[in-house]
């Protein structure tokens, strides 16, 4: 059987970092409880001593850690970045995955055999990108934003000596990462900056009668119906008023689904799938963990078909219940 | 400080592209930066005529700039990128790809603000690589530039979005196409009937967002002018007023004559009917629009 490329799965929790590995994920990827990564929601993420124990369990299991640290060190805070580096090298990481120039460049100088990522929050969508970062930092692979159909998947592939890793399944951020202002032009927090989108803090609920309101720092960004599920208020998945029509006009709640496209994504040489969703429960990872490991593992032999429990049990765990191929497929709008 | 005039963010009929920059040519600014940031789609000038307007505008007496795409996918993206950074400009890189590029081609390097510059060594980095001028984030506040600057060992000039609608975010998804129900690879060039971008509104009525092609921009106007004394004393060297369809040659005038000293008083309710922001300069939301010294 032909090895296929490693099932990268999320968690924001050690329960989450035990079910990935329990269900067959290569590699974990975390993040500390502080503004360094891209996922700091309260409650969720790893103190050092979680992240001592979650590295022990995956490498006795034989399976990776990687440490996402991948927001952008603000100016006069920079040492608190470099700590995180040093906190992730010394609780024996795999990788950490950053997407700051000056951040990798310090990992790079302090911490040479420690491998680095490029993280999607870096934005590199090309080859001459991707390069780079490899002449200058050494970055050993690079997650891919989603904004890339697949042909340019390839294109891009055939012309870096790095490993690529591309979103497999989860949430669909319809902008490329790292190239959002949205979160901190409706409340001043931003994922670049703050590790966040959309921040809980800023979220209030408004019952008008039969219609929910969902505000952002005050701003509508929808109201639902007594029958409509109300989803929580992204800014970019809100309902908007466009030259006199009402629709979501950036982005449906909807999740990412490759498995229909899995064999050609390991024909292209992709090393790795990644799994987003480190604000989601263990449960949820557990469920796509599960999935992906038999998907991938079957897409790695001939004859390979989508069979319907996959299907099943990832649509249950999708926003909205609603699935797409987004930028992978061309005719995407 | 000085002043510039920042690309062109929107899809404007080809004529109204050259008669908006001849008449720019005897504006009062300093730099002029040209090329297409936002759509590889549009193409009423085509890379060889941005380079020829640079020339003609060189000519005229005007520091030019040449600027890369933000988005870089296309192997046809990177040719049109190779041909701007060895046109004898300086390139303003908005992608790592594009600092590449320009390094191998010798090109000096304006670090745009799309770079996502936040911190002193990331800058210096970016110095190394040939940069001889940066852009901060749209979202960097007054207090965290001037930490930047006080950690940086280079020494390049700092200039700032200062004016304009604020661009926010690049996505795969083409929402003027979306929004008119078209394929992005067949989106009829929707984008030129809409030459300050399509205005999205909250479901109850408050100007939010403008959509532009594969861009979203601010839907009120980022506008540092009640500001300006601060923007000098923060060590910024320059003020970039971003194209508008509408009031750019009024507002360059007010500008330079702001920066010279005189006393002017803009119409801001002509001239920018939706409102304007500042928040971000102040460390607040961007869409806030601050009165007044909060520092």
């Amino acid at each position: 059987m032909m090895r296929g490329p490693h099932l990268v799965c999320p968690a924001g929790s050690l329960p989450a970092l035990k079910k990935a590995v329990d269900h067959g994920a290569d590699a974990v990827y975390v993040g500390f409880k502080d503004p360094t990564n891209a996922r700091n929601f309260a409650g969720l993420n790893f103190t050092d001593a979680q992240l001592a124990e979650g590295v022990a369990y995956a490498h006795r299991n034989g399976r990776e850690v990687l440490v996402a640290i991948n927001t952008y060190p603000q100016a006069g805070q920079t040492s608190h970045w470099h700590r995180a580096v040093d906190r992730a090298a010394e609780l024996g990481a795999d990788a950490v995955i950053m997407a700051d120039p000056g951040l990798l460049d310090y990992a790079a100088r302090t911490w040479p055999a420690l491998r680095r990522h490029l993280s999607v929050q870096g934005s590199a969508t090309n080859a001459d990108a991707i390069n780079l970062a490899h002449e200058h930092f050494g970055i050993s692979r690079v997650v891919l934003p989603r904004v890339l159909t697949l042909p340019q998947v390839e294109y891009v592939a055939a012309h870096t000596p790095v490993e690529i890793e591309v979103f497999g399944f989860g949430s669909l951020c319809v902008m490329a990462e790292g190239r959002c202002a949205l979160s901190s032009w409706v409340t001043g927090e931003s994922p670049n900056t703050h590790g966040v989108c959309s921040p809980a803090a800023h979220v209030r609920w408004d019952q008008h009668g039969d219609t929910l309101h969902a505000r952002l720092n005050g701003m509508l960004i929808d109201r639902f119906g007594k029958d409509e599920p109300a989803g929580y208020p992204t800014l970019c998945k809100g309902r908007f008023d466009v030259a006199g029509d009402t629709y979501y006009a950036l982005e449906e709640p909807t999740s990412l689904n490759t498995l229909s496209i899995l064999p050609e994504l390991i024909r292209m040489g992709v090393a790795a799938i990644k799994v987003e969703g480190r604000q989601r429960s263990p449960t949820y990872t557990a469920q796509v963990t599960r999935v992906l490991r038999a998907a991938i593992d079957a897409a790695s032999q001939d004859r390979y078909s989508v069979r319907p429990e996959w299907q099943r049990e990832l649509t249950a765990i999708s926003e909205g219940h609603q699935q797409t191929l987004g930028a992978y497929h061309r005719p995407w709008r | 400080m000085k002043l510039t005039l920042g690309p062109l963010l929107y899809y404007w009929p080809r004529q109204q592209v050259l008669d908006f920059y001849a008449a720019a040519a005897h504006w009062p600014v300093d730099t002029i930066y040209l090329g297409e940031v936002v759509c590889a789609r549009r193409h009423e000038l085509r890379t060889a005529d941005w380079i020829a307007l640079a020339q003609d505008l060189k000519t005229a007496g005007k520091t030019v700039v040449l600027c890369s795409q933000a988005l870089l996918e296309s192997a046809g993206d990177l040719i049109s990128l190779r041909k701007l950074a060895e046109a004898g400009f300086a390139l303003e890189a908005n992608d790592m790809g594009a600092v590449r590029v320009a390094h191998e081609a010798g090109a000096p390097i304006i670090a745009g603000p799309h770079l996502n510059i936040y911190n002193g060594a990331t800058l210096d980095w970016y110095a190394s690589m040939g940069a001889v001028g940066w852009v901060p984030a749209l979202e960097m506040s007054a207090v965290a530039l001037r930490q930047l600057l006080a950690e940086r060992t280079c020494t390049i000039p700092t200039e700032v979005f200062a004016h304009g609608h604020a661009p926010l975010a690049f996505s795969a998804r083409c929402f003027t196409a979306r929004h008119f129900d078209l394929n992005k690879d067949a989106c009829e060039f929707r984008c030129i009937e809409h030459p300050d971008g399509l205005p999205v509104h909250t479901r109850d009525g408050q100007p939010f967002l403008r959509i532009n092609g594969i861009q979203t921009q601010s839907a009120t106007c980022q506008s540092l002018w009640h500001d300006l004394p601060d923007l000098a004393a923060s060590g910024v060297d320059a003020v970039r007023i971003s194209p508008q369809a509408q009031y750019t040659a009024e507002w360059i005038a007010a500008w330079a004559a702001a920066l010279a000293g005189t006393a002017v008083t803009p119409d801001f309710a002509a001239w920018q009917p939706e409102g304007v922001s500042n928040g971000y300069w102040h460390g607040q939301a961007g869409l806030a629009h601050i009165t007044g010294s909060t520092r």
